[in-house]
């Protein structure tokens, strides 16, 4: 369970010979079998990123491989599903999972693939034109579990699901991940549904990684703070406001608090929204060399 | 076999809360030495964790002497905890009692405070020990 799933060395981007940098000098790694959240505010840099990791950009600057090579030389061991879940509209359903077997000899497993649409009480002789957004979502992570990928690339996976459906994906996600070491990467805005499921974050902020690494290792490089307004040296403030004789601030500690300060550690939540409120704030970036990476798959799962 | 409930607003880490979940099952009886606890896939599928949470909640029990993950098998309950299950004597006078204060005109609250009164009387020194991190 050792390995890289996907590995960015100054990636950089830029759409026109011209025009805006919509990623630059984004450099990361992430373990095989993490399950990693890529967040940011809109137009970040989010989707441009999963679409090179998917192959279907190319880098302007700098270089990004998954499982270990490029992209196109990867390409049967990853799965992609992009956020509008392109599909054949004329298509049925059981259509759309007879291609995905065809185009995936040797790999398909058909009973993941209809058990997810089954779970969704769809007729696999639907039409895909006559599907609802979430029932699209379905079919689409269908076939992308179907093609029992070393990593799934989903951008904004979950957006237009019901709670019921998020919550069944979700866990199929995890199942996933738990029983065959799958790294998965999504991006997605709702941080509440990332805090529990995944290990990684990837903070992207204006084209830039803001934050990334281990999730326990970043919310435990930060303290939030609260007492008497006084100075914060030598900490790294990433953010602070100051309500009447009170001062509030997030930091990354740099030694030992004083101990007027009251501290908690940050929720997901509390961390990325007080990343987003201050672009300014320092990059940090944590490799987690010293994880134990789970060799214990064999007894509980 | 347990169900885990995994409650995001309690502000217990996720994984403490299936170490305390299955220390509950286990004085209650509900698991007994032999059983298997519900593989990482069955949890994580249910409840939409990360798998690795659930590994460390059972390295935690494991670690504790109360189960032991066999290879390939599963993992297995050792030992139980406490002499409570569902059906002893003492259960049933704390059900008599509860039922008694109910009577006598007691809220939820106001019998969970008498309770944990006289339960910090009488174990003072070991107040919710092992089940803090």
């Amino acid at each position: 369970m050792t390995g890289t799933a996907m590995e960015a060395a100054a990636l950089g981007r830029r759409f026109g010979r011209n025009g805006e940098w919509a990623l630059r000098d984004c450099t990361f790694r992430l373990p095989a079998g993490s399950v990693c959240a890529i967040v940011g505010p809109n137009g970040a840099g989010k989707s441009t990123l999963l679409a090179h990791a998917a192959g279907l950009l190319r880098p302007t600057e700098g270089t990004l491989t998954v499982l270990g090579t490029t992209p196109a030389e990867a390409r049967e061991r990853f799965a992609y599903v992009a956020q509008d879940k392109p599909l054949y509209p004329q298509l049925s359903i059981a259509e759309t999972l007879r291609l995905g077997s065809e185009l995936n000899p040797g790999r398909w497993d058909r009973a993941v693939a209809e058990r997810i649409v089954a779970d969704g009480d769809l007729d696999p002789h639907t039409r895909v034109r006559t599907l609802s957004g979430g029932q699209r979502t379905r079919v689409a992570l269908a076939l992308a579990f179907g093609k029992r990928p070393e990593l799934l690339l989903l951008d904004e996976p979950m957006a237009d699901l019901d709670p019921l459906a998020r919550h069944q994906l979700m866990g199929a996600l995890m199942a996933e991940a738990a029983e065959h070491g799958t790294t998965v990467v999504m991006s997605s805005h709702v941080i509440a549904e990332l805090e529990d499921a995944c290990d990684h974050l990837l903070l992207i902020g204006d084209g830039h990684v803001r934050l990334a690494g281990p999730l326990d290792a970043l919310l435990a490089a930060h303290v939030l703070v609260t007492g008497q307004d006084g100075g914060l040296d030598p900490h790294t403030v990433v953010e602070s406001r100051t309500t009447g004789r009170q001062l509030t601030a997030l930091i990354r500690p740099d030694g030992p608090l004083d101990d007027e300060w009251q501290t908690t550690e940050p929720t997901l939540e509390e961390l990325v929204l007080a990343h987003l409120r201050s672009p300014g704030a320092p990059v940090l970036t944590l490799t987690g060399e010293d994880e134990d990476w789970p060799e214990t798959w064999g007894a509980a799962v | 076999m347990v169900e885990y409930r995994i409650d995001r607003r309690s502000g217990v880490a996720t994984y403490v809360q299936i170490v305390q979940q299955t220390k509950q099952a286990l004085r209650l009886g509900l698991l007994v030495p032999g059983d298997k606890l519900p593989t990482a896939r069955e949890v994580v599928e249910a409840t939409a964790i990360n798998p690795n949470t659930v590994l460390k909640a059972y390295r935690e029990l494991e670690r504790e002497g109360l189960v032991e993950a066999r290879r390939g098998l599963g993992t297995f309950v050792r030992k139980s905890l406490g002499a409570t299950p569902v059906d002893s004597p003492l259960r049933a006078e704390l059900d008599a009692w509860a039922g008694r204060a109910r009577e006598a005109g007691l809220e939820r609250e106001d019998v969970a405070a008498l309770f944990t009164s006289v339960l910090d009387e009488h174990f003072t020194n070991d107040h919710g020990k092992g089940d803090e991190e």
